[in-house]
């Protein structure tokens, strides 16, 4: 059994480094990455957010819903933590 | 999990780290827009400044400063804060989250506004982040009752 899990892993992992072959070259300018609305972000960052850190103006203005569901993912997080491990004081059932 | 244990060094560091830790963490919050930061690495850092606390001193001495519904209601809070700013824009005629639309309530050209709007996000993303720090620290920590435990 254990073989067969050895084997399954070896050859998922050759596949996963065969198809990294296909990406694009690091910071490669012609890779869809940098094509499609990279540009306007580096480019009007400042005249259409007046936030100088592109990052933060794609992170809370251009992707603002993004970092909205983050938040929301954040919250539910202590939201379940909260259902599933508080203890009440008055709580004899277990 | 968490015993009390009165050490004078760890409390005097502490008393020290505490304060600056909460003012690194404000400046991280309030500076992101400059610098690399924002609201989830500022929040992280303030809800690790409480945790600081509670290991330090006891539970109860941050339970006193910060109440389970209080801290509930911050969780909360961080979160509709940023959904308010995103229906506010809506309610003032633009999308969803289009915060140039602004302008006509804040004293400011709609570029400029665009600015106050992301610090305002980061603010709320800010008090959710630290709030859940703390939250589900203290419920992983004392298995969810909220006291310390003699094990």
């Amino acid at each position: 059994m254990k073989v067969l899990a050895l084997i399954i892993v070896i050859l998922t992992g050759s596949l996963l480094i065969y198809s990294s072959l296909d990406m694009p070259d690091w910071g490669d300018p012609n890779s869809p990455a940098s094509t499609h609305v990279s540009p306007r972000y580096i480019e009007k960052t400042i005249e259409e957010t007046a936030t100088p850190n592109a990052v933060t103006s794609v992170l809370a203005d251009y992707r603002g819903y993004d970092t909205l569901g983050e938040t929301v993912v954040i919250f539910t997080a202590a939201v379940v933590c909260i259902l599933l491990l508080r203890r009440f004081e008055d709580d004899k059932t277990h | 999990m968490i015993r009390l244990i009165e050490d004078l060094h760890i409390q005097f560091v502490c008393r020290i780290m505490v304060p600056l830790i909460q003012f690194f963490a404000l400046y991280v919050i309030a500076h992101g827009h400059y610098s690399p930061g924002g609201g989830f690495q500022g929040g992280c850092i303030l809800g690790a400044s409480f945790i600081l606390m509670m290991i330090a001193y006891d539970i109860e001495y941050v339970k006193k400063r910060f109440p389970e519904k209080f801290n509930t209601f911050m969780v909360a809070f961080g979160v509709f804060l940023y959904a308010a700013i995103g229906a506010l824009c809506l309610i003032l005629g633009a999308e969803y989250l289009n915060y140039g639309i602004l302008h006509k309530i804040l004293p400011a050209d709609p570029v400029k506004v665009r600015a106050l709007g992301t610090l305002g996000i980061e603010i709320g993303v800010g008090i959710t982040v630290s709030a859940v720090m703390l939250s589900i620290f203290l419920n992983l920590s004392t298995f969810g009752k909220h006291e310390k435990s003699e094990v």
